[in-house]
């Protein structure tokens, strides 16, 4: 029968978990998303996807074809008419392809588009590579004008054997030219 | 309550009673005063929050649009969401805390009493911060209160306000917390070690724990919305590189520990009660701590399971599925663990005991349809219906809600002195009891023939379920009429012992009725209270 003595006083202790509590704050906010980003960028997680150019050489597996759909969506605040011009594609492992989308402003002064991509399913994403893209750089419309989206794009003969679909969709944001590109 | 009685250890009688009037309220360090404010509060939000979804039950009662906009429609699910989670259900445990933990212990009063005054009065500048948006342009935020952008971004001038007023729950909420930790660990009598503390004090230590871990993230998330609106930063804007998504992940790293944060301490409280009825010890006591912990670690590995819809590799779903349905195991030795306490016992059915009962009862629904919803394939249709609406319903309604009436009944002897009406609280709980399942029982019907939550208007086929929902939401908002019934005559039974009930255990029960001013200035030893560290 004695005392259980704390073993930090009362000023000690509060002021530990203050320290606690802001750093949980810090992790939040400070941690978390960066955190997120690489997460995603490793995974694949959340249909991530190159938004910069990716090198890949042609190495064409001849003994499985996959199917490709394209989506093509447009955010409610931009002026778009936004469309793939094949619904879908039967591509090669391996080989190098192109595909276009059309896009027509409907806006009666010049806009800055920016299309963001996503690749479903999880397990295709690190497998899809964009050679050369729309989505890599911003897109000036001048008023009513149409225009032809290339990309160019290579699968990965790596793709696991269970995928036989890859949808890519990209949706048109507005933008005021000031997109950042961050790495993911 | 309102004169200091000298303890009976005190040999230097250097008390004073508590200032009179208003100053006596705002300026109080005493945590028997701070307790009542918290637990009045509470109640007021209570009924603020029941009045808002009486608006909705009303509008739901028959298909078409009836009584109100469907975007004022958006703002009562929305409001009402906030006001019960952060103004009703989480002030009325700390209250709760405040009142009973110094007691349960042996302490004098709370660590850190000053904060204490602050972490109170920050609460209704809160909330009439939150309920002024209400007559603001645009409206009050009607995107539910998980705020998910890009909606929550279209909230009007209530926009700004949303945000300051969840920082400033948050503040409140981690600084009583960090109070509750320094009390529990550094002001416990003698003799009191931490595996003989009282459940409620455990659970209260674990669920305070949670809160200092999650809600700065609460915090951190809405300030990424608030730089996302006004300071050009993209965290959820996906023109911008941001992944809204994050957001929703953010989000539930708060919000599944906070579901814990709002049950842990009703585990604690029927723990209490429910030996104190049945004449027996707690069955299990320690095993009952060690779940509890379990469960506030699980609490951390689960959050996904909100956003199986969202989309995520399989092997993510197969891990937050899993590790979900593993709470179920210590969930369900505290649920066993209660039952043996009552088995072989000499049970009586006062109003605290048929609350707890029901808490038992009734939160088991509540946690088997989260069973089925933590299903992954199955969730995919069970998400954003109404049977989630009645899943979580069930465990907060006769969960948190019952618990708390338990602990109102089963203390309010001890806080004014006198017996309450026993009659009036055996109504309060047949009739709740009655009308919280005929609200909340057919609303998985709904959801599982396919009927959206947060809607205005629904098909026909819906119809009669609903209007059983909202006759028994109307009649369940009645019948907490009469526990303020109950709370006004609370003076007018026959004076109450110190023990009040039979056989309870615990220190609080060591003070006199009602409990003075100022309790136990001298720590109490295990000599003089011998069964009460038991």
């Amino acid at each position: 029968m004695n005392d259980h003595q704390p073993k930090l006083s009362n000023r000690a202790l509060t002021a530990r978990l203050l320290i606690f509590a802001v750093g949980m704050f810090a992790f939040g906010f400070l941690v978390l998303p960066p955190l997120y980003e690489v997460f995603c960028d490793i995974t694949g997680f959340g249909g991530r996807t190159n938004t910069t150019a990716a090198t890949a050489a042609e190495n064409p597996d001849e003994s499985r074809t996959v199917r490709i759909e394209f989506m093509a969506v447009v955010n409610s605040s931009a002026p778009w008419e936004f469309v793939p011009d094949a619904d879908s594609m039967e591509v090669q492992p391996g080989r190098m392809y192109f595909a276009t989308f059309s896009a027509t402003s409907r806006a009666a002064e010049t806009l800055v588009a920016q299309a963001v991509p996503s690749v479903s399913p999880v397990a295709a994403n690190q497998h899809f590579k964009k050679i050369e893209c729309f989505c890599f750089t911003s897109q000036e419309f001048a008023a009513g004008e149409t225009r032809s989206l290339p990309l160019q794009f290579i699968v990965d003969p790596d793709l696991p054997d269970y995928v036989d679909t890859i949808t890519l969709s990209y949706t048109l944001f507005k933008t005021e030219n000031n997109y950042v590109s961050r790495a993911r | 309550m309102t004169t200091a009685v000298a303890d009976a250890h005190d040999a230097h009688d250097e008390h004073h009673g508590p200032e009179k009037g208003i100053r006596r309220w705002l300026f109080t360090t005493n945590h028997k005063d701070i307790g009542t404010m918290y637990l009045v509060f509470s109640l007021i939000m209570f009924f603020v929050g029941g009045a808002m979804a009486l608006v909705i039950r009303s509008e739901l009662m028959q298909p078409g649009l009836q009584f109100v906009h469907p975007e004022f429609f958006n703002q009562m699910t929305t409001m009402h969401a906030l006001i019960m989670v952060f103004g009703a259900v989480m002030p009325a445990f700390v209250g709760l805390a405040n009142w009973m933990i110094p007691m349960m212990i042996g302490a004098p009063d709370m660590a850190l009493p000053r904060m204490n005054n602050w972490s109170f009065w920050i609460l209704p500048v809160a909330f009439g911060l939150l309920l002024a948006t209400l007559f603001m342009p645009g409206g009050a935020p009607a995107s539910g209160w998980t705020m998910y952008p890009p909606l929550v971004l279209q909230t009007g001038d209530a926009f700004p306000f949303l945000i300051f007023s969840v920082h400033l729950m948050g503040l409140s909420s981690i600084m009583g917390a960090i109070n509750i930790i320094v009390t529990i660990l550094n002001m416990r009598a003698p003799d009191m070690w931490l595996l003989k503390m009282p459940m409620f004090v455990w659970t209260w230590l674990i669920t305070a724990y949670l809160l200092i871990a999650v809600m700065p993230v609460l915090a951190g998330a809405v300030t990424m919305l608030l730089t996302d609106q006004f300071f050009g930063t993209s965290f959820f804007l996906a023109a911008g590189g941001g992944d809204p998504v994050m957001f929703q992940h953010i989000f539930w790293f708060f919000g599944h520990p906070e579901v814990y944060i709002m049950i842990l301490p009703a585990f604690g409280i029927v723990s209490e009660i429910i030996p104190t009825f049945s004449r027996k010890p707690l069955f299990g006591h320690d095993s009952m701590v060690y779940a509890a912990s379990s469960i506030a670690f699980l609490s951390f590995i689960v959050w996904a399971h909100h956003m199986f819809t969202v989309g995520m590799p399989l092997s993510g779903q197969m891990f937050f599925m899993f590790a979900t349905m593993l709470i179920a195991v210590p969930t369900g030795v505290k649920v066993f663990n209660w039952i043996a306490t009552m088995w072989k016992g000499a049970m009586t059915f006062e109003t605290p005991m048929l609350f707890s009962l029901g808490f038992v009862f009734l939160f088991t629904i509540g946690g088997l349809s989260g069973l089925m919803l933590a299903i992954a394939p199955a969730d995919i249709q069970y998400h954003d219906s109404y049977f989630v609406v009645a899943h979580f319903h069930y465990v907060l309604v006769p969960g948190s809600i019952f618990s708390l009436m338990a602990a109102a009944y089963y203390w309010l002897p001890k806080w004014t002195g006198y017996m309450y009406n026993e009659t009036a609280g055996k109504w309060h709980f047949w009739t709740s009891t009655f009308f919280v399942n005929l609200t909340f029982f057919p609303m998985h019907f709904l959801g599982l023939a396919g009927m959206p939550r947060r809607i205005p208007d629904y098909s026909t086929q819906f119809a009669d379920f609903n209007f059983m929902a909202s006759v028994g939401a109307i009649g369940f908002g009645l019948s907490q009429l009469i526990f303020v019934y109950v709370l006004l005559t609370a003076k007018k039974g026959e004076e109450a012992s110190d023990r009040v009930w039979e056989a309870p255990k615990g220190l609080e029960w060591t003070v006199p009725s009602p409990a003075p001013y100022h309790t136990f200035d001298t720590p109490p030893v295990k000599r003089v209270h011998e069964e009460a560290f038991e």
